[in-house]
C-alpha cells in the first residue's frame, strides 16, 4: 500500500497551490474562512478566474471543454481550494448538468448549452424537490404534458438553491402518470425567465435567503429541451446525484475550518484559561480530528475504485454521511469556542455590506449562523436516512 | 413522595397556558424578539401585574429567593411559550439583592414594574479573578471602568447590577441606566431578543449604589447564578417539550414512500431516543430544584451543574435531531420549530456550557470521594 499521490500528481498539487496564491483574490479568502457570505459578483467574479485559467469545468473530458482531469486530481484541486478558503464553484451547471448532457444529451444541446456554462451565461438551477417529494423524490407531482413543439410544465420545485440568480433550471417532471412512479418522469431544461415561472425565497433559520420555491404555471417548454428519452429522466438523474454526492465528503473544508477553529481555540481565554487547554474541549477537537484523518483515506480509498470501475458507486454514500457529520461536528465547536459571543447576530455584517467594527470580534461573528446553516448538510444532496437506505441495499443487500 | 406540582401551582400554570394562547402567539413573540426593543413591553407589564416575577421570590419584599419549583414551573411555561421578556435578568438581579439583605429597588423589580439587567460577565470570563471592570473611590464617591459582555436586555434596562474588583474586593453596583459615562452597543440576539455590551467610562456613582457592602459580591452573585441556571435548565424542558410535540406531529402527518413517516421503525426509534433524553432532562431539573430549597451548598453546587449539564447535552441532541427529522422545512425561518432550536442551543451558551458544568460536577464529586476502600457489608 502507498497512500502518497505519484510524482505527477504532486507536481499538479504544486501548480494548484501556486495557482491559488497567484489568483485567489485575498478578499475573496478572508469571506470564506469568516463565513461571511459571497455576493452573486464574488461568484462571478471567481468563476471568471478559473475560466482564463481553464480550470472550470473539472467534471468534463477536454473534448467537451472540460480540464479532463482524473478523479484524484479533481481531488487535489477541490481539496487545495478548500484550504486556501476559494469560494466554491456554484455547481448546479458545471458539475451536475454538464456531466448529464455531455453523456446523454443531444449534439445540438451539448454545442448550445456546454459553452454558456464555461463563459457564464447561464446560471443554472437544480430543480428536483418538491414540497411532498423530498427523501421520496420519485413522488415528483411536477407535470410536463406534450403540445405540439413543446411541454407545458405545471407544479412546484423546492428548495432551490441560489435560484434568485438562476435564468436556467433543470427539472425533473412527470410525463407519464400511468408508468411506475421511476419510469413515468422526464428531465427538461426550462428558461427561468419564460411567462408562468416564479421564484419566492424561503428564508433561513439563520436569516439567509439561499434557497427558494419555484411555481410552473402552464410554462411552455420548447420539446428541443428534453434531454434524452422522455420518461428516462430518473435515470439521468440518478446519475446526475453521484455527481452531487461525490464531492460532499469535502475534506478540504473540513481540514481547512478545523485549522481555524484549532487557532481560534489558542487564542481564545475564558476565566483565565485558553480554550485548548480545557482538556474537556480539547478531547472533542481530537476526536473530530482523528475522524477527519480517517475519512480523509477513506476518500482517496474510494477515488481509487471509483477510477477503477470508472464512476462512483453507492460508497459515495459512506462519504456523505462522514462527511456532513464532521463539517457538522467542527462547525458545532467553532460556535461552543465563540464562548458567551455565540449569541450575537449581526445579520448587516454577515452580508459584508458594512466594515463598521464589531462589538465582538470577527472571527466568531459568523460561528452561530454556519452552525445553524450547517444542519443543511445532512438533510440535501439526499438525506443521511436515504444514504443510510442506500447503504443497507446496496453494499449490505438487506 | 409526590411528583406532581402543588394546586396553586398548577392553577398558574392553567391561567398560564390560557394566557398563551390568547395573548402570547408565536407571532407576537417574533415581532417583539425582532423588533427594536427585543420584547413585548405591554406583555410584560401584564405578566409582571399578574404576579409571575414575585412568584419566583418567597415574599414580595424577598429575603432568601424563591421556591425551586416555582422556578422551575413558571420557566418550563416561558420555555415553551419561547418567551423573550426579562424574567431571567430580573430572577437573576432580585437574587442578589435579597441575597443582600433586601434592597429599596427589590419591590418595583419583582413587580416587573422595571428592568433591571445583570452585568456581571465579561468578553474573558465571569470569575472573580476575570472581573476586569474596577471601582475606585474618589472622595465621596466611586468610579467605576470597565465592559460588560452580552447582557441581556442592554438597551431596555432601567439599571444594572455590575460587578466591579474594589480595593476591598469584588462588589456589586446598582447603576442606573442613564447615569453619564455609560454607554450601550447593542445588537440581535440569533435566537431572538436583545443583548449589549455595556460600557463603563468613568461613571460616578454615591455609595448608596453599593449593593450588600464593598467586597462582598461573591456570594451575592452565586445566589444570582444558582437561580439562573435552574432558571435555563427549566426553560430548556419546556422548549424540548414543544419540539418533540412538534416533531411527532410532523412524523405523524408526513408522507413520504407512501406512508406517514413516522411509520418508518429508524425514525420511531429516534423519536424514542428522544423522549427518554427528556425525560432524563426533566429529572435532572427535578433534581436541581429539590436541592435548591433544601440541601447544602456542595450538593446544590453539585444538582445544579449535573442540571445544566444534562440539558446542555441533551438540547443539542433535540434541536439537531428535531430539525433533521423535521427535513427542509426544520430548516425555515417561517417553522417555530427552528426558533426553539436556537433558543435551546443558546442556552447552551449561558451561564457556562456542558463542558463547563461537566468539569464542575468532576471537581464537586471527587472532592467528596475518600480513597478509603469500601467497607464489606
Amino acid at each position: 500500500m502507498d497512500l502518497s499521490f505519484s510524482p505527477a500528481e504532486q507536481q499538479f498539487q504544486d501548480q494548484v497551490r501556486q495557482f491559488l496564491r497567484d489568483k485567489l483574490p485575498p478578499r475573496l479568502a478572508i469571506k470564506v474562512r469568516d463565513g461571511l457570505r459571497l455576493t452573486r459578483a464574488d461568484m462571478e467574479l471567481w468563476h471568471r478566474i478559473l475560466r482564463e485559467q481553464g480550470w472550470l469545468a473539472t467534471h468534463w473530458p477536454k473534448e467537451s471543454g472540460g480540464t479532463g482531469w482524473s478523479v484524484v486530481q479533481r481531488f487535489i484541486f477541490d481539496n487545495e481550494s478548500a484550504l486556501a478558503f476559494a469560494p466554491r464553484i456554484v455547481p448546479y451547471g458545471l458539475k451536475m448538468l454538464g456531466p448529464v448532457l455531455i453523456k446523454y444529451g443531444s449534439d445540438a444541446q451539448r454545442s448550445h448549452w456546454l459553452p454558456r456554462m464555461l463563459d457564464g451565461s447561464d446560471w443554472w438551477a437544480q430543480g428536483f424537490s418538491e414540497p411532498a417529494a423530498g427523501s421520496d423524490l420519485a413522488a415528483l407531482g411536477t407535470r410536463a404534458v406534450r403540445d405540439g413543439d413543446s411541454y407545458v410544465v405545471n407544479g412546484q420545485k423546492a428548495w432551490t438553491s441560489l435560484g434568485q440568480h438562476a435564468n436556467m433550471i433543470f427539472c425533473l417532471v412527470r410525463t407519464d402518470t400511468t408508468a411506475k412512479r421511476q419510469e413515468g418522469i422526464s428531465f427538461l431544461l426550462v428558461d427561468m425567465h419564460a411567462p408562468g415561472v416564479e421564484v419566492r425565497p424561503i428564508k433561513l433559520l439563520d436569516g439567509e435567503p439561499e434557497v427558494n420555491e419555484v411555481f410552473l404555471t402552464d410554462v411552455r417548454v420548447p420539446a428541443e429541451n428534453l434531454v434524452g428519452a422522455e420518461n428516462d429522466g430518473w435515470l439521468y438523474a440518478k446519475y446526475l446525484l453521484t455527481f452531487e454526492r461525490a464531492n460532499l465528503a469535502g475534506v478540504g473544508f473540513s481540514v481547512a475550518a478545523l485549522e481555524r477553529l484549532k487557532s481560534l481555540a489558542a487564542r481564545r481565554n475564558w476565566n483565565g484559561r485558553r480554550l485548548i487547554d480545557d482538556a474537556f474541549f480539547a478531547a472533542r477537537l481530537a476526536r473530530v480530528e482523528i475522524d477527519l484523518r480517517n475519512m480523509r483515506t477513506t476518500n482517496l480509498r474510494m477515488l481509487d475504485a471509483a477510477a477503477r470501475a470508472g464512476a462512483p458507486g453507492p460508497e459515495s454514500s459512506i462519504l456523505k454521511i462522514k462527511g456532513s457529520e464532521i463539517r457538522q461536528e467542527i462547525a458545532s465547536l467553532t460556535r461552543r469556542a465563540a464562548g458567551i459571543d455565540a449569541q450575537a447576530y449581526f445579520p448587516e455584517l454577515l452580508q459584508g455590506e458594512t466594515t463598521a467594527a464589531a462589538v465582538n470580534s470577527l472571527e466568531v461573528l459568523a460561528a452561530s449562523s454556519i452552525y445553524f446553516n450547517n444542519r443543511k448538510l445532512s438533510i440535501f444532496g439526499g438525506s443521511n436516512e436515504v444514504q443510510k437506505n442506500i447503504i443497507s441495499k446496496a453494499l449490505l443487500g438487506l | 413522595m409526590d411528583f406532581s406540582h402543588t394546586e396553586e401551582r398548577q392553577m398558574l400554570l392553567t391561567m398560564l397556558e390560557r394566557y398563551r394562547q390568547e395573548r402570547y402567539s408565536f407571532k407576537v413573540r417574533q415581532a417583539a424578539a425582532y423588533g427594536a426593543v427585543g420584547f413585548d413591553r405591554e406583555r410584560w407589564v401584564e405578566l409582571g401585574g399578574l404576579g409571575l416575577v414575585a412568584s419566583l421570590f418567597t415574599a414580595a419584599s424577598g429575603v432568601s429567593g424563591g421556591d425551586g419549583f416555582d422556578i422551575m414551573a413558571l420557566f418550563e411555561w416561558l420555555g415553551r411559550a419561547l418567551a423573550v421578556e426579562p424574567f431571567l435578568a430580573s430572577l437573576m438581579v432580585g437574587r442578589a439583592l435579597a441575597a443582600a439583605g433586601g434592597h429599596p429597588r427589590l419591590v418595583s423589580i419583582v413587580t416587573g414594574r422595571v428592568v433591571a439587567a445583570f452585568a456581571h460577565q465579561e468578553r474573558v470570563g465571569d470569575t472573580a479573578d476575570s472581573i476586569q471592570a474596577v471601582a475606585l473611590r474618589d472622595g465621596k464617591h466611586w468610579v467605576l471602568n470597565g465592559v460588560k459582555a452580552v447582557v441581556a436586555h442592554a438597551e431596555a434596562a432601567d439599571s444594572f447590577l455590575v460587578s466591579a474588583r474594589s480595593p476591598a474586593g469584588l462588589t456589586l453596583f446598582l447603576v442606573p441606566a442613564d447615569v453619564p459615562g455609560l454607554l450601550v452597543h447593542g445588537y440581535l440576539n440569533i435566537e431572538g431578543g436583545r443583548s449589549g455590551d455595556v460600557h463603563l467610562n468613568r461613571v460616578r456613582l454615591d455609595d448608596d449604589a453599593v449593593v450588600g457592602g464593598e467586597g462582598s459580591a461573591a456570594p451575592l452573585i452565586d445566589s444570582a447564578i444558582e437561580g439562573g441556571l435552574l432558571a435555563l435548565s427549566a426553560e430548556a424542558v419546556g422548549i424540548m417539550d414543544a419540539m418533540k410535540e412538534a416533531t411527532l406531529e410532523h412524523l405523524r402527518t408526513r408522507v413520504q414512500f407512501g406512508q406517514p413517516i413516522g411509520r418508518f421503525q429508524a425514525l420511531q426509534h429516534r423519536m424514542a431516543t428522544m423522549l427518554l433524553e427528556i425525560e432524563q432532562a426533566r429529572s435532572s431539573v427535578i433534581n436541581a430544584a429539590a436541592a435548591f430549597n433544601r440541601e447544602e451548598d456542595a450538593e446544590r453546587s453539585l444538582a445544579l451543574s449535573a442540571a445544566k449539564y444534562t440539558i446542555g447535552r441533551t438540547g443539542t441532541l433535540v434541536a439537531e435531531e428535531a430539525i433533521q427529522l423535521h427535513g427542509g422545512v426544520g430548516m425555515t425561518w417561517e417553522l417555530p420549530l427552528s426558533h426553539y432550536a436556537k433558543r435551546l442551543i443558546m442556552i447552551g451558551h449561558q451561564l457556562g456550557d456542558e463542558d463547563h458544568h461537566l468539569e464542575r460536577f468532576v471537581r464537586g464529586t471527587l472532592a467528596a470521594t475518600s480513597g478509603a476502600a469500601l467497607p464489606l457489608k
